[in-house]
């Protein structure tokens, strides 16, 4: 055994495209750090940033991340919609099997994990404690450990892209093909250390997000006052601390049977490798209504704001949320009716999947009635959200569909089943997080987007998506089946993987626009300044903060009468709050030991990963000497005196 | 149908911020229901696999009741001395609670020995987790309880050393109510290890 | 605005005619089922989809009507910016999917039960057995009674039930002839069932849903439904195959190899598929070749 493990140099070498792939990584990486060393920017990000314990800074980081993610998935999709252009009939297309799988599986694992869920945390941290009128979540310390260690998983998929390869499994991993027998090297080993490490801290966030909202909102907001934002973070952190220790499980289970020669899912050995998938979809199934109901949360937010008009049916939603919450924990096994589980298990998961399109549907006809008799401003969050109310309808209609077990026989696994789980992620959480974004970003960074270039960028979405995707329905009924880096000529599928090609370029020229708008924004941000803390008429607690909200969020405690607080004492449906004196208050120290953490996580997962075992018992030795150097100290609050307060607050108004 | 929303001049009343020690048990409760969920999944594989002995031998071959009773008894003393402890704690009495969690510290690192023991020997007669999918599952879910008991032990130490420099500061008693409920936590979870794993194949 | 507009349409007119050129070829299967399991699978997705357009259709009319209609420039549209509940409104959305869903519950409990892939297809016409093993990366279809086997390549006999017998010795996949049935599940150790019968006669394309590895897209195959008697002779044709499969050939077969011609076999070893299935449920000491994983 060397001191690198089973790391040699042949893990660099891996052919022209590869190399291509990790040129662009690594000058990336050094550009990035090249630019922040020619702005002598570092101290400032260190303290302003990578120390900061403050949400709002730990969600644009959180955001950031799912940016550069979000590049890198989409390129993979490029690759994939080309290669699916091309390879037909003799020609093999430009990507070997292998790397072809490595794209697909990177995508898949990529876009849930490294993208999705940190745009949903982003944007969490970012506005969520100011929503609830309170000054920072319920464990700041955790939270950028939750960070970190999400990041540390992030930075190891593109370490796998460098160095040595990713997983060639599909993004579910199912045994045995990602057992030892099947999966020999380190692919599979990247999977499940970027989950489990990014997944831990997932499950962190979640705890510390319920607490938030259970124990610290402001005085006088009652569970039934809160922003029904506030409602679908709640059920979607209750997934999480419930759905990620399955995940957790699972994945130790699969790293026993690689590392140490068990069998729980092996072929063989009296291993069960249905296990493993009814484990994976048991937290896979909650997975999605995790990412999906803050975004409903969003679309609440947004549709009251934009339509001027109170949400139509308050408890209804929340019921509706709630109902949700509790049935996505009943119907994983809809994702292997193939499996031959039997007629009566099939149909009861088939019914208890429809029964939540029941839930689903109300909070639909809810958001059509909060327009009803509004002022419904076509902003660009509004757009988004008419995006998708038809693309979700249109997949929820395919999902119902896929829920009938005999009909799912004939769609599973095939490139339907591929067009409507993209429908109903692309349309109902990256849609919803992209008008979170331009909907918050002034309360965020003090100036508002450019509206021009945001709804350029929802059209080329929108098109491009139904460019992209309806070709990929039709490809199911035509008997495609997913994950294919070839198929027959004869079979009809290649002109609509063409199209879908097309509409593949669409969508990244939608990305292109966002960019673009983000550009052009920063440029004219003086022009573009929020100065009235409101600049969309807001009527939830963030909009009654000057814009970009201060550190300390609020200079006296909010005090809440209503739902909607904001917006009622704006047009005197309720008193102005009390004037209470200004207080000092507590907030917590920077500390870099997440980042320690962090760091240390990277270190023990990427050594695992090639079997160096000293790295291994040195990021685990790190790991627990930084949580021991937390707990020791107990100084890790500043004061800021009520004076200091007051001198701020009148400053800024 | 508009609905009156103008709100009287209503006093609200401001309730005190929730304090500091409520939202860490708060969150510390969630985390055991976290973690109760990966037991769950534990057991779950164990009630699926222990049947997949794949030749090799099965439970009732490999277990010993008197010796089991002998772990469940010195954990269960355990988890008594630790709930002294605490008591020991919210009284403000230090002395009690370093010699309580003393004794609690020990009767786990003999409940640690006492596993190892019985470990060592199923490896050595041939019987480790790679035999078979049963010896896999039963291998993790009753090293996965002896690993917290393990961190749990740690912790304790930790404490032990905490409270002995600094007394029982708000912070001590804070963490030492979590690490007892911990404690209690693991308990629990072994009782349904004792019944599932040990006793069931007896019963039979 | 506008050239960006013209471009959008362009798009969409472009893709319309890449439609309407794939569906000059009928080349959407599923519209055209030839089985009797994937006429009803099909007819069942065709009732589905007719109920949720029930809900469907309204939602869309409405989403951009109101929006439309309550834009903030539009000054004759009321506007009660306080107005948040009307139980009856609230009562019809919660009841009418409810409805919905029922029907569709219905539904599915039956036609789970009818269409049950373990279930045998009643008919007078004694079900053909047919024992399909998934390798890396090829299909083996062993014909147990007629004693022969095939690889990648499929011939039944219309009107007669087909029993097939699913194991793998590889990764998971899913056998699936779209115009005949749907999919189930092939695994390791493992025996699931899937019964279909052929209308028609003709040449239906056959794939494996479930990503298995590298060799993954070779895995097609053409299922030729043939005449009864054309099955009979073409069993008899292939009893003349100098090519036998035993464990020895098996071997060979059954290491890794990527699109693979279609072959066939006299089947040399009666008890090879019992054999394939119980290499992985018995220690190596107990068969003669031990058992991967």
């Amino acid at each position: 055994m060397t001191m690198l493990g089973r790391l040699t140099f042949a893990a660099l070498e891996q052919g022209p495209i590869v190399f291509a792939a990790q040129m662009l990584v690594l000058f990336g990486a050094l550009g990035v750090a090249a630019l922040i060393t020619y702005l002598k920017r570092w101290k400032w990000l260190w303290n302003e940033y990578l120390t900061s314990l403050d949400a709002k800074k730990i969600g644009i980081m959180y955001l950031v991340v799912a940016a550069v993610m979000l590049v890198r998935g989409g390129i993979d999709a490029l690759m994939m919609r080309a290669q699916q252009a091309v390879a037909v009939g003799n020609n093999a297309g430009y990507l070997p099997p292998e790397h072809f799988a490595q794209v697909f599986t990177g995508h898949g694992v990529i876009m849930i994990f490294f993208v999705a869920m940190p745009l949903m945390f982003g944007i969490m941290n970012v506005i969520l404690p100011v929503m609830l009128g309170t000054r920072d979540v319920a464990y700041p310390f955790l939270n950028s450990v939750s960070f970190y260690l999400f990041t540390a998983g992030a930075a190891l998929v593109m370490a796998s892209l460098v160095i040595g390869q990713f997983a060639t499994t599909g993004w579910t991993a199912y045994p045995p093909l990602s057992e030892l027998a099947y999966s020999p090297g380190v692919g599979v080993d990247y999977y499940i250390w970027a989950l489990q490490i990014s997944g831990i801290g997932t499950l962190l966030a979640g705890i510390n997000f319920i607490v938030t909202i259970l124990k610290k909102r402001a005085p006088g907001m009652s569970l039934m006052k809160m922003p029904m934002y506030a409602w679908t973070v709640l059920g979607s952190m209750m997934l999480v601390v419930t759905a990620f220790p399955v995940l957790t499980a699972t994945l130790g289970l699969l790293t026993l049977d690689r590392y140490l020669g068990m069998h729980f899912f092996t072929a063989g050995g009296g291993g069960n490798m249905m296990m493993y998938v009814n484990l994976f979809w048991a937290w896979g199934h909650p997975e999605v209504y995790i990412l999906v109901l803050p975004a409903f949360g969003v679309f609440s937010e947004v549709v009251a704001t934009f339509s001027g008009k109170r949400l139509f049916g308050y408890t209804s939603m929340v019921i509706a949320t709630m109902a949700i919450t509790i049935l996505s924990w009943l119907v994983w096994l809809h994702h292997f009716f193939t499996m031959g589980a039997g007629a009566d298990v099939n149909a009861f998961f088939g019914i208890m999947t429809m029964i939540i399109a029941i839930p689903t549907g109300v909070k639909i006809f809810n958001w059509l009635f909060t327009m009803y008799r509004g002022r419904v401003r076509f902003t660009t969050p509004m757009r988004w959200f008419l995006g998708f109310v038809a693309l979700f309808t249109i997949g929820g209609m395919a999902g119902v569909l896929m829920a009938v077990p005999p009909a799912d026989f004939e769609l599973h696994e095939s490139l339907f089943l591929v067009a409507h789980f993209h429908t109903m992620i692309v349309s109902g959480v990256l849609f919803g997080d992209f008008a979170a974004l331009a909907y918050w970003f002034p309360k965020v960074f003090g100036f508002t987007l450019s509206e021009k270039w945001g709804i350029r960028a929802f059209w080329a979405w929108t098109v491009g998506f139904m460019l992209a995707f309806i070709p990929l329905y039709v490809l199911g009924f035509m008997g495609a089946t997913r994950r294919l880096d070839h198929y027959p000529a004869g079979l009809g599928w290649n002109p609509l993987f063409i199209v879908a090609g097309v509409g593949a370029l669409v969508i990244a020229s939608g990305v292109v626009c966002q960019a673009i708008q983000l550009y052009v924004s920063i440029r004219d941000r003086r022009k573009n300044r929020d100065l009235t803390g409101d600049p969309w008429d807001g009527r939830t607690l963030e909009w009654s903060t000057p814009s970009p909200v201060p550190f300390y969020n609020f200079a006296r405690t909010p005090i809440v009468a209503i739902r909607d607080p904001f917006w009622a004492v704006k047009y005197g449906l309720a008193p102005q709050t009390p004037e209470n004196d200004y207080l000092s208050i507590e907030l917590p120290r920077g500390s870099g030991l997440g980042l320690v953490i962090g760091g240390a996580a990277f270190a023990f997962a990427f050594a695992m990963v090639w079997h160096i075992w000293w790295l291994v018992m040195l990021g685990a030795l790190v790991m627990l000497g930084a949580l021991f150097v937390r707990f020791l100290d107990e100084d890790t609050e500043s004061i800021i005196s009520a004076d200091t307060l007051r001198r701020f607050d009148t400053a800024t108004v | 149908m508009t609905r009156d929303l103008l709100v009287p001049s209503v006093q609200v009343t401001v309730p005190p911020f929730t304090e500091r020690r409520e939202i860490t048990l708060l969150g510390f409760w969630i985390y055991l229901l976290s973690d109760a969920i990966i037991f769950a999944c534990l057991f779950a594989t164990y009630a699926v696999l222990h049947v997949n002995t794949f030749g090799g031998p099965g439970a009732r071959d490999l277990f010993s009741l008197p010796y089991v009773l002998l772990e469940t008894f010195v954990l269960l003393v355990s988890s008594f001395t630790a709930g002294l402890g605490a008591l020991a704690a919210y009284r403000g009495n230090a002395r009690q609670v370093l010699g309580w969690f003393s004794v609690t510290l020990l009767l786990g690192l003999a409940f640690l020995s006492l596993e190892a023991h019985e470990f060592v020997g199923l490896v050595a007669g041939g019987h480790g987790p790679a035999q078979s999918g049963f010896l896999s599952s039963y291998f993790t879910l009753v090293g996965t309880h002896g690993l917290h008991v393990a961190l749990g032990s740690f912790w304790m130490l930790f404490m032990l050393i905490a409270v002995y420099l600094r007394g029982l500061t708000e912070t001590n008693v804070r963490r030492l109510t979590m690490l007892s409920l911990f404690w209690h936590f693991l308990d629990v979870i072994w009782i349904f290890i004792f019944t599932i794993v040990y006793l069931l194949p007896f019963i039979k | 605005m506008n050239r960006y507009l013209f471009l959008i349409i362009l798009g969409i007119m472009a893709s319309i005619a890449l439609f309407a050129l794939s569906l000059g070829g009928s080349h959407i299967v599923l519209f055209s089922p030839q089985g009797y399991i994937a006429k009803r699978e099909v007819a069942l997705m065709a009732l589905a989809l007719r109920l949720m357009l029930i809900i469907v259709i309204p939602v869309f009319a409405l989403t951009f009507a109101i929006a439309w209609h309550y834009r903030a420039g539009n000054a004759k549209a009321r506007y009660l910016p306080n107005w948040e509940h009307n139980r009856l409104e609230e009562a019809i959305w919660w009841a009418v999917p409810f409805l919905i869903i029922i029907a569709l519950a219905s539904i599915t409990w039956t036609s789970s039960h009818a269409l049950d892939s373990y279930k045998g297809i009643a008919t007078s016409t004694p079900a053909l057995e047919i024992d399909v093993v998934a390798l890396d990366w090829k299909w083996l279809f062993i014909y147990p009674a007629q004693r022969i086997a095939t690889v990648n390549t499929l011939t039944i006999p219309t009107g007669t039930p087909i029993a097939f017998k699913l194991t793998a010795d590889a990764p998971m996949n899913a056998l699936w002839i779209p115009q005949l049935s749907g999919q189930e599940m092939a695994m390791p150790g493992m025996v699931t069932e899937l019964h279909i019968e052929a209308d028609a006669p003709g040449a239906y394309h056959g794939l494996s849903g479930n990503y298995s590895g590298a060799g993954f897209a070779g895995m097609q195959f053409t299922a030729h439904a043939v005449s009864k008697s054309a099955f009979g002779a073409w069993v008899a044709e292939t009893r003349m195959s100098t090519s036998t499969l035993d464990r020895v050939t098996y071997a060979s077969l059954a290491a890794p190899s990527e699109n693979v011609a279609p072959e066939r076999y006299v089947l040399g070893d009666p008890g090879l598929y019992t054999w394939i299935v119980m290499k992985y449920m018995t220690p190596p000491a107990a068969s003669s070749t031990p058992a991967s994983g």
